[in-house]
């Protein structure tokens, strides 16, 4: 099917994923399939497994067992590099905005006027023209996430994971990091991101994965989710997350 | 009190006329000291990176004993470095015993395990940082040392002049094995010690004003960098 419509973004499977700590379960989900084209949203509460899963799916972390595949293959090095993630707390190199972008061009092996032109489009995406030459040490919270995203999209990945790139950020940032996020999917990108805000959910999810203890205890499309959540744990979170 | 203050003035008269014995005397202090750190970093880096990077057995001694040599009184240092020099140790086809080389690596010895403890320390702590961001990003273990590196590029330079304060402050280990032999060996620590015993105050204290001066400079720097470090968020706290 996928083979028919190539702008289809890849899709990531997950069978029977398990992974314990010192007799813990922080991670059991049975199945989840992530292949509908539009940004898919993970919402639970405070440590329900939402940075470990996008670890796993990143494969960043191997599980107990089972097993993550992108389109049937299991992660290997080709799947990983055509992934990217924005980290919960983005590490930025201490260098200046402009050589954090170059890090991931030259290691696509994009020559020199190649990454200057795409420095200067990657800036501009993210409204950071005027800090190229800045240490990205030195941004503000809202200026380095929107860096870490494009450093992330720099690579031109298939999958872009997010993991609640706007919880520290005010009204304008969000807005500009969901552009960017909206951006990126319309352009065929894979979106998965963990975020706390329900607003954030309903203005960007197709689908929501609702996680509670490590579980997935919902997945469907956003506004059914949302609107008419099956699970107690679900309604639970939303309730609470009205409230906030 | 009065042989003194002539003695002082003498001192500075020598600094500021530009005594040719005096600035030659300073020039090769400097000279053996300078390319003593830059071979100690071209060793030390790698090494104190290879410590923080890589996992093997025998990998914490390294680290104790690395830590251990920082400590080393350079005395020892010295009488080590001049046994293996000596015409019948197992360097002594060299010939290099009262050479400026010898006095190069005689401070190496002292110098090395500072920038490799230094970097090590350095590395260690970017790397964890780092660790999961450059996995994401595709950087082998391998590929991040150099990424590490220069994004520790301050602390370095820092270990770096850390190392040649070491080195040019350094009496007990070169007079050993370089001798202090007029125009050959003879270095501003090793100066001062052979013409104060010899009454020739003045020399003894230009010298020790200029060496005064580097320490104050290189201290500068120092603070500078950590300045700099600190406007341009690059701290490794
Ligand atoms: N390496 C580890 N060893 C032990 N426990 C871990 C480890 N990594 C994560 N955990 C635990 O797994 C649980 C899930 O963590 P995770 O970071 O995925 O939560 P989260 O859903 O992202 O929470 P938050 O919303 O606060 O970011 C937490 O209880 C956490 O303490
Ligand atoms: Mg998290």
């Amino acid at each position: 099917m996928r083979d028919l419509l190539p702008e289809m973004p890849s899709a990531l499977d997950v069978k029977d994923l398990h992974i314990s700590r010192k007799g813990k379960v922080l991670l059991d989900v049975c199945s989840l399939s992530l292949d509908g084209p539009g940004p898919t949203l993970i919402l639970g509460p405070n440590g329900s497994g939402k940075s470990l899963l996008l670890r796993c799916l990143h494969g960043l972390i191997s599980p107990d067992r089972g097993e993550v595949t992108q389109d049937g293959l299991p992660l290997g090095a080709e799947q990983k590099a055509n992934q990217a993630m924005v980290f919960q707390n983005p590490v930025l190199l201490r260098r200046s905005v402009s050589a954090n972008l170059d890090f991931v061009l030259k290691r696509q092996g994009l020559n020199r006027i190649l990454r200057k032109q795409r420095i200067t489009e990657l800036l501009a995406e993210g409204g950071l023209e005027d800090k190229a030459r800045q240490s990205a040490r030195s941004l503000s919270g809202g200026e380095a996430q929107r860096l870490a995203i494009l450093r992330a999209l720099a690579s031109e990945p298939e999958t872009l994971f997010l993991d609640e790139p706007t919880s520290a950020l005010d009204p304008g940032a969000t807005q500009m990091i969901e552009r960017m996020v909206l951006r990126a999917s319309s352009r065929g990108v894979r979106i998965v991101m963990v975020t706390h805000d329900i607003g954030q959910a309903r203005r960007l999810a197709a689908d929501i994965v609702m996680m509670q203890g490590g579980q997935i205890v919902e997945h469907g499309a956003a506004k059914k989710v949302l609107d008419a959540p099956e699970s107690d744990a679900s309604r639970r979170y939303l309730a609470g997350g009205l409230v906030v | 009190m009065q042989n003194f203050a002539a003695e002082f003035s003498h001192a500075l008269s020598l600094i500021f006329t530009g005594d040719s014995e005096l600035w030659a005397i300073v020039l090769l202090s400097l000279k053996v000291s300078v390319l003593a750190v830059l071979i100690s970093a071209v060793i030390g880096m790698p090494v104190g990176a290879a410590l923080a990077v890589a996992r093997f057995p025998g990998r914490r001694m390294m680290i104790i004993l690395m830590n251990a040599l920082m400590g080393f009184p350079p005395v020892v240092v010295g009488l080590l470095v001049y046994l293996m020099l000596s015409r019948s140790g197992p360097l002594g086809v060299l010939e290099l015993l009262y050479t400026p080389t010898a006095m190069i690596i005689a401070q190496m010895v002292l110098v090395i395990p500072i920038i490799a403890a230094l970097t090590r320390q350095v590395v260690e702590m970017l790397a964890e940082e780092y660790s999961e961001q450059l996995r994401s990003l595709g950087v082998s273990r391998l590929a991040s040392v150099p990424v590490l590196l220069w994004d520790a590029r301050l602390a370095l330079v820092t270990a770096l002049l850390a190392g040649f304060g070491r080195a040019i402050a350094e009496v007990g280990a070169v007079i050993i094995v370089g001798g202090n032999i007029n125009h050959v060996t003879r270095v501003m620590t090793t100066t001062i010690a052979l013409e104060t015993s010899k009454g020739n105050l003045a020399l003894a204290l230009a010298l020790g004003a200029i060496l005064i001066g580097i320490a104050i400079a290189v201290n500068a720097m120092v603070s500078a960098l950590a300045l700099r470090a600190e406007q341009e968020g690059l701290r490794h706290a």
